[in-house]
């Protein structure tokens, strides 16, 4: 309290302050506030390339939307998306973070050759898994004809084609997630563990009932940045199947970039836009709210 | 002190900047952006073409700048645009002709020809088939450039192991399926097709038109209006779903543009449909005789055009339109039409190319490259409407439904109809 009195003693002139702050907020300022309320404001309009000017049309684009059965099928796929990749990168992190939880020459070595997926492009992850998943010819597949099930082609069939990307998400996103879990253990008191085991509590209660309601805070940190980055996605739908078959494999990211950049819709890509912000609003709240109800910072 | 010699250096350096701008007058400077679609050294030969250019014109100078793939170059003129710095000239689609000129992005080009004393003659030594995709609306938008069409490439080792003759490829779509099902072993399809968004509509304008009964296939010439639930069109779309699902001679599901020619080349199938450019790679790496032919004809022969064209930015100065067309006359004059086309399997895309003695001789030495010429009289436009990227993509995803069971092959393309037909609304 006597350390926060002498910091609020000293006035700065409210100059200083502003040019301090000036850097960061113009950067803010230009680069999200601006286009995000430009993205609003077009997404009420009719704007292709070549037009001289927006047309005002209200609603129009969203109801557009709502009607087009691809769009409600992008929305799905999203979803989908996101529950296949979220959860299961989240557990493997989780229990990654665990196995190297621990001192030892060789741990930072192990710790490293987890970590490094997530260290390279999506562009050439998704190069390289093409190849695994190539048809008749790919790793997968050669693996799926000498167990006898035969070559399955996984990218070209609507079931198959999420589940084989977020496979490979997972195992990207996977040790990513790990770092955070890892910062996460190591900040629980030893002694509280050390109690714990004296009381004769075993590991698995242990874990239970002490590790991983102190891990909450890192999870829901963990699952917010985990959810949003799976709808921050389209390199490798680009890479990997431009959305084939029929938009089975077409995310919300790449759809906007396919109608403002190939399709050169400008007010429909804009409307799309809004839509992937208020989702990730949607994902963001649950962490800005319940900062510190429910959840047991140590 | 290394203050002071680094300011030595940056004002020298200005000075010798400013030096070189005042000496004599400055070449006319051109961007050109262009997109490569099948690899590195196409990419190369255009640069030393332009160099050539440069070397024999030396108040311009056209930088070419490699903008990647058909698409990102859209993408990136797009943006230059709207960025107030456009390229003076650039090569993309023929097929973007519609929008090239609704978004005037690209501008008509009758008035250069008209005032080239040579125009005429230059336009009329285009091989027809080509030409077909420059205009709209009357107007000529675009030159053609490096400009492809698709052939069957067949295994002529397999077609003797099962006792067809390796000199009598499939002739229509009859023949295509009986010897598509003596190929068919556990280890080999008896055709391929790649039907990936991007590929199915290049191989779909085809069998259409080797089904079609209006002569035109997929859509009218002026671009605004599309067909694709005619009977004919649907019989088309069955008969691939037939290759895959009833005679079972052709690979379930989506198989990629880039892989089919892989999987060629390893004799996992016997005969593909694919592009001429890929040709020099076929003949480098087959180690087993094959053979190109026409496509199997339906009601009658028919093949898709595709390719690059080269259009002029709308907008630029008259001195820099001057400057881009004669960039673009140097481009496309005969000599070079025939050496880009030996040098990257594209078809050559003059009249006057063929009777140079270097064509004459790689045909004499290659007769597998002329087939593509041959069938030239045969092929038409691949599908291009206005807003033809959506196009596509409405194509494509249903066919795609139909591919993957999604959809019978009437259902489809109904749906592409409407689809399409919503999407054209705003231009008729």
């Amino acid at each position: 309290m006597k350390s926060n009195q002498s910091l609020t003693r000293r006035k700065d002139p409210a100059w200083i302050v502003w040019a301090l702050l000036a850097p960061s907020l113009i950067i803010m300022l230009v680069f999200t506030v601006y286009p995000v309320f430009r993205s609003i404001a077009f997404s009420f309009t009719k704007y292709r390339l070549g037009m001289d000017a927006p047309e005002f049309i209200w609603l129009d684009n969203y109801q557009r939307l709502l009607k087009s059965g691809t769009f409600n099928k992008v929305m799905v796929n999203t979803v989908v998306y996101a529950l296949l990749t979220v959860l299961p990168s989240m557990i493997i992190g989780l229990g990654l973070a665990l196995l190297v939880n621990r001192p030892g020459k060789q741990v930072g070595f192990i710790r490293t050759s987890y970590f490094y997926p997530s260290v390279m492009p999506m562009i050439a992850i998704a190069s390289v898994w093409m190849f695994i998943y190539m048809a008749q010819n790919g790793l997968f597949d050669q693996v799926m004809i000498a167990l006898g099930f035969g070559a399955q082609n996984v990218l070209s069939n609507r079931n198959t084609v999420l589940p084989a990307m977020a496979l490979m998400y997972v195992w990207r996103e996977a040790g990513y997630l790990m770092v955070f879990y890892l910062s996460g253990l190591q900040a629980i008191n030893a002694e509280v563990l050390e109690a714990a085991t004296i009381d004769g509590a075993t590991g698995a209660k242990c874990f239970r009932h002490i590790t991983l309601p102190l891990l909450a805070p890192t999870s829901l940190f963990v699952s917010t940045i985990a959810f949003t980055n799976s709808f921050k996605l389209a390199d490798h739908v680009i890479i990997m199947t431009e959305g084939a078959p029929n938009n089975a494999s077409t995310l919300l990211l790449y759809y906007i970039y396919q109608q403002g950049f190939t399709n050169l819709n400008y007010g429909l890509s804009n409307a799309l836009t809004v839509i992937m912000l208020v989702l990730l609003l949607i994902f963001s709240l649950p962490r800005f709210f319940s900062q510190d109800r429910k959840i047991h910072y140590s | 002190m290394m203050k002071r010699i680094l300011s030595l250096a940056i004002s020298l350096l200005l000075l010798l900047s400013m030096a070189t701008a005042l000496a004599g007058d400055a070449p006319l400077e051109l961007s050109m952006y262009f997109p490569v679609n099948v690899g590195g050294s196409a990419a190369a030969l255009i640069e030393k073409m332009t160099e050539d250019f440069n070397a024999e014109n030396p108040d311009i100078k056209v930088s070419p700048v490699y903008t990647g793939n058909y698409d990102d170059t859209v993408t990136k003129i797009q943006t230059a645009i709207q960025g107030g710095n456009p390229p003076d000239l650039f090569v993309s689609l023929a097929t973007q002709r519609f929008t090239m000129a609704s978004t005037k992005m690209a501008m008509p080009l009758d008035g250069l020809i008209a005032a080239d004393p040579e125009g005429a003659a230059f336009i009329d030594d285009f091989i027809d088939g080509f030409m077909l995709d420059s205009y709209v609306e009357g107007a000529i938008y675009s030159i053609p450039f490096q400009r492809s069409t698709m052939v069957m490439y067949y295994n002529k080792d397999a077609f003797k192991e099962v006792g067809l003759d390796p000199e009598a490829p499939p002739k229509n779509w009859t023949e295509l399926v009986e010897y598509a099902q003596k190929l068919t072993n556990e280890n080999r399809w008896g055709v391929g097709l790649a039907l990936n968004s991007g590929s199915a509509q290049w191989a779909f304008t085809g069998f259409s038109l080797q089904n079609c009964t209006n002569e035109v296939g997929l859509m009218s010439a002026d671009g605004k209006e599309v067909y694709f639930n005619t009977p004919e069109n649907v019989e088309a779309l069955q008969l691939w779903l037939d290759l895959q699902n009833k005679y079972k001679v052709m690979a379930p599901g989506i198989v990629q543009w880039t892989d089919l020619p892989t999987q060629f080349l390893a004799g996992q199938v016997a005969m593909i449909y694919h592009t001429t450019g890929n040709l020099t790679n076929i003949r480098n790496n087959a180690d087993f005789d094959f053979g190109v032919a026409f496509l199997p004809a339906g009601r009658q022969y028919g093949a898709p055009t595709g390719g690059g064209n080269f259009y002029i930015t709308s907008g630029i100065s008259e001195e820099r339109q001057q400057a881009a067309w004669k960039y673009i006359r140097f481009m496309c004059s005969t000599e070079r039409a025939a050496q880009w086309s030996i040098d990257t399997g594209y078809v050559a895309t003059r009249e006057s190319a063929y009777e140079t003695d270097l064509l004459k001789n790689y045909y004499a030495d290659f007769p597998a490259a002329l087939v593509a010429y041959e069938q030239l009289p045969y092929a038409q436009p691949e599908l291009t409407t206005y807003s033809a990227a959506e196009m596509w993509r409405i194509l494509n995803d249903n066919i795609q439904a139909a591919v993957t069971g999604e959809m019978t092959a009437e259902e489809a393309l109904q749906t592409a109809q409407e689809q399409g037909e919503e999407l054209l609304y705003d231009f008729q």
